[in-house]
This record gives C-alpha cells, sequence and structure tokens, in this order.
C-alpha cells in the first residue's frame, strides 16, 4: 500500500465504524426508555454521523477521485464496509445496546486518543474533535451498565447477558491486519496489542463497579474488517441506502 | 471589474450580526467559531464547527454568505477549520452576558458551581446531563425552583 491509500482505506474503514454505529443508534430514536435519554441518544447518533461525514470526507480527499462522503455511504455494497461486526449488532433490549456502547467506545476512545498524535494531520484533526464527544458518550453508557448492572436481580441478569452475547465480537479489535500495520508504521498509527491492555483494564473497572462478571476467554468472531459481515449488516445497509438506490443522484 | 478589497475587521463586524441558529441570542462571533478572514481579492472566513454532528455547522455557513452577500461581497469562500477543536473556552465574555440573560448558564470551568442564570444562587442540582441540544445540560435550582439549561464545557 502507498502512503495516500492507506490513509484512503484507514479514514473509510474509521468512517465505517462511526457511521454503521450512527445508524443503529438513529434506529433507537422515539424508542427510549425515558426522555432524557432519548435525547442523549439522538445527540450521541448525530456525533457519530457527523464524525463519519469528517473521516469520508478526508478519504475522498486522498482518494483524489472526486467521492464524496455521500458516495462512500450511499453507493459501496456490503463486502466494502470494514466496521466492526459489534457495531452492526442489532440494538437488542437496552441493555444490549448499552453494552454494545461500552466495549466499543472503551475501544474507539482509546484508538482515537493514540490517533491526536498520529502524524498524518487529516486523520490527528479529525481525532482531536471526535475524541471530546466519545470521552462523554463512554461516560453516559458507563454510568448506565453501572445503573443495569448494579441494579435489580432482573437488570442485573439481562445485563450480564447482554455482556455474555456481546463478548465474542470484542477479538477482532485487536486482530490487526495489513491495513493497521501500514497505519502504524508510515503514520505511527495505534498499536492494538497495546490498545488491547488498556481497554481490558477500563472494561473490567466499569465491569466491577457494575456488579458484573467478565467472561472469559472464548472463540472470537472476526470478519469486519475484512468485510466479511454478519447476516445482520445486509438489512442495515438495505434500509440506510434505500433512497440513492431507488432514486439515484437524489438531493434534497 | 476590480473586486472591493476589504478589511477583515470590516469583516468580522458584519459577522456579528449573525446569529448562532440553535441559539439566536448569539452570534457566531460571540460563540468563538469564526476562526479567521482572509482578504485578498475574495473573502475566505473560517469557521470551525463545535460538535461533529452539529446540524447548525451547513446552516452558519449559508448564513455567513448570506451576510456577506447583502454587502456586496462577491466572492467568498467558507472553509472548515478542524483543528485545534472548537472548546467553550472560545466564547466571549459578551457572549457569557448574553446566555445567562437568555437564561442558559454559561460553561464554567470545573470545581466552579454553576448559578442559576435567574436568581444567581449555586445551590443548583443536575437533572440530566443531556439537554434539548448535545451541548446542553438540564439544570434545576434549589432555591428559585426554576429549571434552567447549562451549557456544557467542552
Amino acid at each position: 500500500m502507498t502512503g495516500k491509500s492507506v490513509l484512503t482505506a484507514y479514514a473509510t474503514r474509521l468512517g465505517d465504524n462511526a457511521l454503521i454505529l450512527g445508524q443503529r443508534m438513529i434506529e433507537l430514536v422515539a424508542g427510549s426508555p425515558e426522555l432524557e435519554e432519548e435525547l442523549a441518544n439522538a445527540n450521541f447518533a448525530l456525533d457519530y454521523i457527523g464524525q463519519a461525514r469528517m473521516f469520508y470526507t478526508y478519504a475522498g480527499e486522498c482518494e483524489g477521485e472526486g467521492r464524496s462522503e455521500d458516495d462512500f455511504a450511499f453507493l459501496r455494497p456490503e463486502h466494502e464496509y470494514q466496521n466492526l461486526l459489534l457495531v452492526e449488532q442489532p440494538n437488542g433490549h437496552f441493555g444490549d445496546a448499552i453494552v454494545r456502547q461500552v466495549l466499543f467506545e472503551s475501544w474507539y476512545l482509546a484508538l482515537l486518543e493514540v490517533l491526536t498524535r498520529c502524524s498524518d494531520e487529516g486523520i490527528s484533526d479529525i481525532a482531536a474533535r471526535a475524541v471530546k464527544e466519545v470521552r462523554y458518550h463512554l461516560r453516559h453508557s458507563s454510568q448506565w451498565l453501572v445503573r443495569l448492572g448494579d441494579g435489580t436481580d432482573e437488570s442485573h441478569a439481562r445485563v450480564q447477558q447482554s455482556l455474555n452475547d456481546l463478548w465474542k465480537f470484542t477479538g477482532e479489535m485487536f486482530m490487526p491486519d495489513d491495513l493497521d500495520d501500514a497505519m502504524r508504521s508510515a503514520h505511527n498509527g495505534p498499536h492494538l496489542e497495546v490498545l488491547e491492555t488498556q481497554w481490558r483494564a477500563d472494561v473490567a473497572a466499569i465491569v466491577a463497579e457494575a456488579t458484573l462478571e467478565l467472561p472469559g476467554d472464548q472463540w472470537m468472531v472476526s470478519g469486519g474488517k475484512q468485510g466479511r459481515h454478519t447476516e445482520h449488516f445486509g438489512f442495515l445497509l438495505a434500509e440506510m441506502q434505500y433512497m440513492q438506490r431507488t432514486f439515484p443522484g437524489a438531493t434534497w | 471589474m476590480v473586486e472591493t478589497v476589504y478589511k477583515p475587521e470590516q469583516i468580522l463586524e458584519w459577522l456579528s450580526d449573525v446569529a448562532d441558529p440553535e441559539i439566536p441570542v448569539l452570534s457566531i462571533r460571540d460563540l468563538g467559531i469564526v476562526r479567521d478572514v482572509e482578504c485578498n481579492g475574495g473573502v475566505t472566513v473560517s469557521l470551525t464547527p463545535t460538535y461533529s454532528g452539529c446540524p447548525a455547522t451547513e446552516a452558519i455557513e449559508a448564513s455567513v454568505i448570506a451576510a456577506l452577500e447583502e454587502r456586496g461581497v462577491a466572492t467568498i469562500n467558507i472553509r472548515r477549520v478542524l483543528a485545534p477543536a472548537w472548546t467553550t473556552d472560545w466564547i466571549s465574555e459578551e457572549g457569557r452576558r448574553k446566555l445567562r440573560v437568555y437564561g442558559i448558564a454559561p460553561p464554567e470551568r470545573r470545581n466552579r458551581p454553576i448559578t442559576c442564570p435567574r436568581c444567581d444562587s449555586s445551590n443548583t442540582e443536575v437533572v440530566s446531563e443531556f439537554g434539548s441540544t448535545a451541548c446542553k445540560a438540564s439544570y434545576r435550582c434549589a432555591d428559585c425552583l426554576e429549571p434552567f439549561e447549562y451549557f456544557k464545557c467542552l
């Protein structure tokens, strides 16, 4: 991979994580258990969509072939998306969604902190903007995890189950592929093994405060970064891309 | 035709009339999102978004263009600047005063009390960290009992 193609691919991947998680959260709009949570979720979803827009716009600039943020979001098929499998998982019940947020945001925050110091200004500028947002997203999702875990027997049991169910999607966050390696060597990108140590400690602390048990080592599902997605992903994309696929070039 | 060369001070003064669409008592200059104005032939205004997903970003850019076009500026470029990232520290003193009059408590540095914009009491409590927009939290004054919004520190 050459310099610009690494940046194009890496920015696209960052955009994919942000967009797909944002889209999942948008599915929750008007469905939150209380008004405050409704507003928080909608605002966070907007942050993610905004981050995706910046990453895609930058990817398009690096590529230099005139692709816009919308082209990245609406005109790519499933296998070209490289988001983590975790972010595409269905919302499930409220506890499922909260666990997904905690697991992803702990990783994303640590990743962005490293990226603010990477040697590519385009990526580091966006990361510096996004890191401030993800920091309070994580504060919010962690508070909920504690409230549910340390809540009633029912909420404790259900959110423990969510944690057990989603744990298998956390492995690929720390499996470097060629792109991770290239980003690391060419632009001082994240070292995923170092990130894993930090992530484990952060997640263990939140989980302990929530009086929950960390799931043990187990088989991990991977494939998101290679464009092999879970069966849920096609449905998400079909809904998200419907308008541009049906009325190509439509604007408003 | 020779283009008029404007002075940045003049442009900045005109931009003082452009309101933030979500908190219209604040101008975009009070908010601190106008980072730079360059006048060489055309006018280039550098703006920084407050939040990544701020839905007002496009609206603000459109209002800047409209405000300058109204004054006869022919060539206007908008530059989006991401770094350094916007912080609430950039809200001007005048902006903080206007927020308070409007009923929104301005952002306070860590450990400083958040005072009620109506009665100035610092006996206040948080109702929700997340208010009607990403940048605000909901508070209540324990003395005058009025609810109010607090502009969060970022």
